[in-house]
């Protein structure tokens, strides 16, 4: 089975997050770059798939050229290769022109199934799994907290805000998965050593079959008008509970008319 | 007046609050027309509808609508949006509505723009992102504007729109029908209202101890007919359901008012909590990031604190 697991470098959450003042995009140089945690559930499922199918992983990021930390990291968890597409033209792009140019270096490279995390830390959108699965014509099988897949049937629990969805297609297919489907893997110092020597293809947009004027800021559908920091929050009343603590808060409740 | 595409969101044909926030809001900025997908659509669902602004309703009830992941609501939408050409489309910021929203956006060739908390003159969105510490404002740039709103960001508002019917019909394409949904599992909440969309949202953390403990964190969420939520160490440890985790890998909740008990506020936990209106803290530790974001902290022991407040509010009924 050719399992494509697309991963995301985002900054990391723990840092100060930017945007940049002269174009609008992330700063990707003000923050540290790691995986999109929401990915390493997606590099384990298609590592378990693997294990109990047989085939190959293939790690598919887009981003700068700093992003080859995270395919390495991938790769050290176990995926067997990766296709990194970069290129400047790239720079800008919005959810609708990633969506693009990941479908159309899905088609070029092909695939089973391609599993991604069902959203990123950054820009938070949760679009592109769906946003694929249109493109490419294939069944969407998002928000997965389970994937099994029997021959070319292929069958996931969707999350609901009701509960769950059984559903039901036939590879190849787009999977997105949730938090908590699996424990991701830590990479082992073997693991880390081989990934050194896994072949990482990079691609350019040409040759990828993209078309430059579909991406980048230019070619995005939506654009960010102006941004500021978020003014802080007026400082509110704290208290120290002498055995009156509860009541207090009724009191404060209550002049905000919630009892 | 300019027409907008309101997408319904309903369960068993009740009406979600956050519909009607959205109809709310495509009223401030045009004419709403709500757009029923699936079965169950019903008088009361009119009503409501066209009782909170609804000058059109589109309904296409066929059952095969919601025998399928997502793509069949998009090309609903997809051929609404050919056939009357409306200003914008509203869905509602769900994990299902956004979904609905990419693949309407790559259908139609419009740009898209997800969790907004306000929408203004010329669909300029307000966002708030990168856990609350900043404040974007965004357009769409190419096609109709697709905009997925988050359940909160405004009010709903009873006043009649004209609520003309209209029947519409879909042929489903083979590529709409290719992830069969073959049997719905609905877990039983009670009567807790759903927490996306709840008004007040009450959350326990590890401080919390124990499943056993979260009873506390429960009565007190139910003495002020809010939903429960839960940090990821909470559910981690396996004391509450993952599907009740707020924060940026669970959900994004923007309620009136927010209770954080046991919890200590990582900027993680943050980015699922920080639209909400009103923040309440209780956390033994002064320290605790928490406070920075809270209206009202109490600095105690939540065991102690919890309970009196839960009673106080019995009371005061
Ligand atoms: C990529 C990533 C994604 C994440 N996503 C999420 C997410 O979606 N949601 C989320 O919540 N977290 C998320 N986290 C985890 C987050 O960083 C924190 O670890 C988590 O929020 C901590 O939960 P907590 O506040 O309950 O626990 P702690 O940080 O351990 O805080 C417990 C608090 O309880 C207080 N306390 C203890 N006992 C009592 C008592 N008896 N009375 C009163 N107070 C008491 C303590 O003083 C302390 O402040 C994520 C982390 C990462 C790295």
């Amino acid at each position: 089975m050719n399992i494509v697991v697309c991963v995301k470098q985002v900054p990391d959450t723990a840092t100060e997050r930017k945007l940049r003042s002269d174009d609008k995009t992330l700063d990707r140089d003000a923050a540290d770059g790691v995986i999109n945690e929401l990915c390493e559930y997606a590099v384990e499922e298609a590592l378990l798939l693997k294990e109990a199918h047989g085939g190959e992983v293939t790690v598919l990021t887009m981003g700068p050229s700093k992003a080859t930390d995270t395919i390495r990291k991938a790769l050290a968890m176990g995926a067997d290769k990766a296709v990194h597409l970069v290129d400047d033209a790239l720079h800008g792009s919005d959810a609708l022109s990633t969506s693009y140019a990941m479908a159309q270096t899905l088609k070029t490279i092909g695939f089973d199934v391609v599993i991604l995390g069902s959203e990123s830390t950054d820009a938070r959108t949760g679009l592109l799994a769906a946003m694929l699965a249109e493109r490419l014509g294939v069944p969407q099988l998002t928000q997965a907290n389970k994937v099994d897949i029997d021959g070319t049937a292929i069958a996931i629990q969707r999350l609901t805000d009701y509960g769950h969805d059984k559903v039901e297609a036939s590879l190849p297919a787009v999977v997105s998965v949730v938090e908590k489907i699996n424990e991701p893997r830590y990479p082992s110092f073997k693991g880390i050593m081989a990934a050194k020597k896994k072949p990482v293809q990079t691609l350019g947009i040409a040759e990828a079959g993209i078309d430059a004027s579909q991406v980048g800021l230019a070619g995005a559908w939506s654009e960010v008008v102006d941004f500021a920091a978020a003014p802080p929050r007026a400082a509110g009343t704290i208290v120290t509970d002498q055995g009156d603590g509860g009541t207090g808060a009724a009191e404060f409740l209550a002049s905000k008319k919630f009892i | 007046m300019a027409e907008i595409l309101v997408l319904v969101e309903q369960l068993d044909g009740d009406v979600k609050k956050v519909t009607l926030e959205l109809l709310a809001l495509a009223r401030s900025l045009g004419s709403p027309s709500a757009v029923w997908a699936g079965p169950g659509y019903s008088a009361e669902a009119k009503a409501k509808l066209a009782g909170h602004g609804a000058d059109k309703i589109y309904v296409a009830d066929a059952a095969e609508i919601a025998d399928h992941v997502v793509a069949p609501k998009a090309e609903l939408l997809a051929q609404l949006v050919a056939s009357a050409a409306p200003a914008a489309v509203l869905v509602a910021a769900t994990a299902e509505g956004k979904e609905v929203a990419g693949r309407l956006a790559v259908k139609t060739g419009s740009g898209v723009i997800t969790d907004a908390v306000g929408l203004g003159e010329g669909f300029v969105a307000d966002q708030s992102i990168f856990g609350g510490g900043v404040n974007v404002h965004s357009r769409v740039t190419k096609g109709t504007p697709i905009v997925a709103v988050r359940p909160n960001s405004t009010a709903p508002v009873a006043e009649a729109g004209a609520g003309a019917e209209e029947q519409v019909s879909v042929a489903l394409s083979d590529a709409a029908r290719a992830a069969r949904i073959v049997e719905r599992v609905k877990q039983d909440k009670g009567a807790r209202p759903e927490l996306a969309e709840a008004a007040v949202v009450v959350s326990g953390g590890r401080g919390v101890g124990s499943a056993e403990n979260f009873a506390l964190i429960e009565r007190l969420a139910d003495s002020l007919g809010g939903a429960v939520g839960a940090s990821r160490a909470a559910t981690d440890a396996g004391w509450y359901p993952h599907q009740f985790q707020v924060g940026q890998t669970g959900k994004t909740v923007s309620p009136q008012l927010y209770i954080a008990a046991g919890i200590s506020g990582a900027i993680q936990h943050r980015a699922g909590m920080q639209t909400a209106k009103t923040i309440v803290a209780i956390n033994k530790d002064p320290e605790a990031p928490i406070f920075e974001l809270a209206d009202y902290g109490v600095v105690g022991d939540l065991f102690k604190v919890v309970p009196q407040l839960t009673d106080e509010i019995e009371k005061r009924k």
